[in-house]
């Protein structure tokens, strides 16, 4: 399974995905820039990516505390998400998502 | 400071001692070999010395504890010591220990 | 911490000499043995531990139980059982095995990569990874440093009882001030032919209500107390027929007797782990810093036991080394598995494992 990544130059990565992990750890693991300061607590905002739009309605809807927590993000958007709070599965193959500016 | 010790093999060492070290620290530092199992907790009684009887008389009197601890010593005398237990300070300047054999 | 954060004591211990099949055998269930299972269950590997003494804790709970530490991360204060009953209790959602009462006493690799140890009792435990934890060594009873004892050593003296048939009718002599020397004087005292206690001082560190009872029995003149210390023996081929006593004001003097039993506390030695082919550096084994593995591949080694560049003998120190090694341990288990490094606070996956979420 993949995700597909865009960086924050346009760069495209086509990333291994792993079945009950993050995005954000998808990400990470990829070595692709991604702060993810809080290791995943939903506790910082600095994993915000864009997801994109044909793949918005297949995704859980933010939760409360994330929607706090992207109060503390840059240009958010309505496709902005905390990639810490998308789990990964098969529904997910083919993810597409933006890193946000920092 | 210097602090004397002779090893059960009879062999003699003059250490350089520090004000508040224990004496037990001294030796292990030095390399002298000397056990000291629990590290200075008073819990082993693998640092037994015994203290040269002119010195005696200087040192605090053995606490219950280590008097306690002394029980699972070997060859206790009069004048052994858990050398844990003594602290080297000014007037301790030349003190004489010899290490009591060790357990095997 | 407060004494009542001993909250739950039960834990696993193993039935049969196995063999046991598992992912990690840990050689002492010391502080850093016990956190060892922590960070390896967190990233789901289980474990047997192989210890001597009767009950987890290592140091911490045969040497300084009541003792205060001060250096435990957000832990302000607590003594060493304390220690040892928080870390079974955080450890308990993984459920280790404890072999207890036993040494590790032989590792061998078998024809599949999996390690094989062999305890002394005859337990057999086979994993792919070994962690060394073993801190000074095994606790084994001091032997006392009394000239040509050794000749008598399993023949007529003693420092454990196993089958008390073996001193029925026996004159003995047992030697010590603590709760061990106590109890076997009382436990023998009816079967032997006769008992007699030596101690330098005629105060003991034991139940008190053992000791009353040994001084009923010395007052009904059914056992000798002896305020004494042992100072030579006499016999010869391994058989002893006497143990000479001393006190500074009445002498020597000797004493007849079949058998010695000496109960003067517990030594550590490194023991059967230095014959298993690791490199050593007086006593000490030698271990990289990013994994804390020994020469040896899938044997690690953490706290005590372990050298390094900088090492500081801490029971934190060993915490580290623990988390370390475990990351090392669950690629040699599962070679394929990705690892994904997750924070307890917020990985469901890793609470549930915790059985908090």
């Amino acid at each position: 399974m993949k995700i597909n990544v865009t960086d924050r130059d346009g760069g495209e990565h086509e990333v291994e995905a792993t079945k009950g992990w993050r995005v954000m750890e998808i990400i990470r693991e990829a070595g692709l820039p991604i702060t993810a300061e809080c290791g995943g607590a939903c506790a910082c905002a600095t994993c915000h990516v864009y997801v994109a739009d044909d793949w918005w309605d297949k995704l859980e809807p933010r939760g409360e505390e994330e929607n706090d927590m992207l109060d503390l993000a840059f240009e958010v958007q309505e496709n902005s998400r905390l990639s810490c709070q998308i789990m990964f599965d098969e529904s997910l193959d083919g993810l597409k998502v933006t890193l946000a500016p920092e | 400071m210097i602090l004397n010790v002779t090893t059960p093999d009879g062999e003699s060492h003059a250490l350089e001692a520090l004000e508040g070290w224990r004496v037990m620290e001294v030796i292990r530092d030095w390399g002298v070999p000397i056990l000291a199992e629990c590290g200075g907790a008073c819990a082993c009684a693998t640092c037994h010395v015994y203290v040269d009887e002119a010195w005696l008389d200087r040192l605090p009197p053995r606490s219950e504890e280590e008097e306690e601890k002394l029980d699972e010593a070997f060859d206790v005398r009069d004048n052994s010591r858990l050398s844990c237990q003594i602290l080297m300070r000014d007037d301790l300047d030349g003190l004489h220990v010899t290490i009591a054999p060790l357990p095997r | 911490m407060s004494p009542d954060a001993a909250s739950d004591k039960s834990f696993t211990v193993a039935e049969g000499s196995g063999p046991h099949a598992t992912d990690v055998t840990i050689i002492g269930a010391g502080p850093c043995g016990l956190f060892a299972v922590f960070e390896l269950g967190l990233l789901d590997l289980k474990c047997h531990l192989v210890d001597i003494l009767d009950r987890p804790g290592g140091q911490c709970a045969e040497l300084y139980p009541e003792k205060p530490i001060y250096d435990i991360p957000a832990v302000p204060i607590c003594t060493g059982q304390e220690l040892t009953d928080r870390l079974m209790e955080q450890i308990a959602p993984f459920d280790p095995v404890f072999h207890l009462n036993q040494m590790a006493e032989k590792l061998e690799k078998l024809e599949d990569g999996t390690w094989r140890l062999t305890t002394d009792t005859g337990t057999v435990i086979d994993s792919k990874v070994i962690v060394i934890a073993a801190g000074g060594g095994s606790f084994v009873p001091k032997k006392p440093p009394i000239p040509g004892i050794d000749a008598f050593e399993g023949t007529s003296v003693f420092y454990a009882v196993r089958k008390m048939e073996q001193f029925r009718g026996k004159r003995l002599i047992i030697a010590g001030g603590g709760d061990s020397a106590l109890d076997w004087t009382l436990n023998l005292q009816p079967l032997a032919e006769s008992v007699t206690l030596v101690h330098r001082r005629d105060e003991f560190r034991a139940a008190p209500d053992s000791v009353n009872k040994m001084r009923a029995l010395v007052a009904e003149r059914k056992m000798t107390l002896e305020i004494a210390q042992i100072s030579g023996l006499q016999g010869e081929d391994g058989q002893l027929t006497g143990v000479v006593f001393k006190d500074k004001e009445r002498g020597e003097w000797s004493m007849p007797c079949d058998m010695l039993l000496p109960f003067y506390g517990l030594t550590m030695k490194l023991g059967p782990v230095a014959e298993f082919g690791l490199n050593l550096e007086q006593n000490l084994i030698p271990v990289d810093t990013e994994k804390f593995e020994t020469s040896t591949p899938g044997i690690f080694a953490i706290g005590d036991i372990n050298t390094y560049r900088g090492k500081l003998k801490l029971i934190l120190s060993g915490f580290h080394e623990a988390a370390l090694m475990s990351q090392a341990a669950v690629r040699i288990v599962h070679p394929d598995k990705k690892i994904r490094f997750q924070y307890t606070t917020s990985s469901t996956d890793l609470q549930q494992k915790l059985g908090v979420a």
